[in-house]
């Protein structure tokens, strides 16, 4: 199926660049977590939202979900693993399925955290970050995963119902994944298990790793005032652009970005008709 | 049709008999390899008659996808004369392949 927007993310700043793609006639798919997954979700109170003092994480959440399913936004639950652009298409991966979109807006949070030593070293190597695209290659083998929510856990399922052995370490804090031209093995806060795959399933991939090229600055995404990356049809909103990690400013650069975004969209369609 | 398909048994006299190979490891069931399919047919029309270019299904090669310590896919290896000596792992732009391509031709 094919969008003239995507969003990568659905809390504040991709809900509201949802509405306003759609404000402006344009289609658009949600892909997020499920909302109880959205570290907005643990938030007791809110209390700087403009207009809308003392409500809850999950009630605002919920209200500002609404207004975009009302307005017409269309939601898969999912986590984006590689978005490439080819020709003037954006095509995003999301566990076993594909989609298609003119423009993207990256509102997927922060991710949290460094990267493990061994990680980047043994990525393809064994080290891997969708068990539902390389479950399969693990089948009677040991596999450490290595959890960062509910989704985590049901991945997890899945490798033990193809036959993997599974080693399930809830949030830890350090790792560090060892082997020689593979894995072999990984240690999880002093506890050392052999493994052939180590599934490293975070909330939220770092935007370099989802966006080779995407210029950064401290790890946040560089913008210009239309939440404009350097990529050509991406843009970037919220929590991921930089702090303040406030409601208010998410649901506004939101705003900027599903605007600009359904613009660009706009323009490439009328450029296609040109031709 | 520039791609090739490639099977266990046939598969190491056709990368022995091409200077330059370029083979894409795959499923069916794996989302960023759907991505990465147009690419590597683009790749395939492109370089027709200089290099070749190939897919491997990992479910119906297993020994293929082990032999190549394949643990991850997409997987793209290159070889020259039969020999390993690059591979990208994940999706890239076509430039990433293209590149490795044009320095071995």
């Amino acid at each position: 199926m094919s969008y003239d927007v995507l969003v990568i993310g659905g809390g504040p700043a991709g809900l509201s660049a949802a509405l306003n793609v759609r404000a402006r006639g344009r289609s658009v798919l949600v892909v997020s977590n499920p909302l109880e997954e959205n570290p907005l979700w643990r938030a007791e109170k809110v209390d700087n939202y403009l207009g809308l003092p003392g409500m809850s994480g999950p009630q605002l959440l919920t209200a500002l979900r609404r207004h975009a399913e009302e307005a017409g936004a269309e939601f898969c639950a999912g986590k984006v693993l590689n978005a490439v652009r080819m020709g003037d298409t954006w095509y995003v991966s999301i566990g076993s399925d594909m989609e298609n979109a003119k423009a993207l807006v990256l509102a997927a949070g922060v991710a949290r955290g460094k990267k493990f030593p061994g990680e980047a070293e043994f990525l393809g190597r064994g080290v891997s970050y969708c068990a539902t695209c390389d479950g399969m290659l693990y089948r009677g083998k040991p596999v450490a995963v290595l959890g960062y929510g509910d989704a985590a856990r049901r991945e997890a399922e899945f490798l033990q119902s193809i036959g993997c052995s599974v080693t399930y370490f809830d949030r830890p804090k350090h790792c560090a994944i060892t082997g020689g031209t593979q894995v072999e093995a990984v240690t999880c806060d002093g506890e050392t298990v052999p493994a052939a795959g180590v599934f490293l399933l975070r909330p939220t991939m770092a935007p370099t790793d989802l966006f080779p090229g995407l210029a950064v600055e401290n790890g946040y995404v560089t913008v210009d005032r239309r939440m404009a990356t350097n990529l050509p049809g991406l843009f970037a909103a919220g929590d991921c652009t930089g702090g303040p990690l406030q409601v208010s400013k998410a649901a506004g650069e939101g705003l900027v970005a599903g605007q600009s975004a359904a613009g660009y969209a706009a323009e490439l369609s009328r450029k296609t008709n040109l031709k | 049709m520039a791609i090739n398909h490639l099977k266990t048994a046939e598969f190491d006299a056709a990368v022995d008999a091409a200077p330059l190979a370029m083979v894409d490891f795959w499923a069916s069931w794996c989302g960023p390899c759907k991505m990465l399919s147009p690419v590597v047919e683009a790749i395939a029309e492109q370089y027709a008659g200089k290099a070749l270019v190939g897919k491997v299904n990992v479910d119906e090669e297993p020994e293929l996808a082990a032999r190549f310590g394949v643990m991850s896919i997409p997987t793209v290896v290159f070889l020259k004369d039969g020999r390993e000596f690059d591979r990208k792992v994940g999706v890239m732009p076509a430039e990433a392949f293209t590149s490795v391509l044009d320095e071995n031709l």
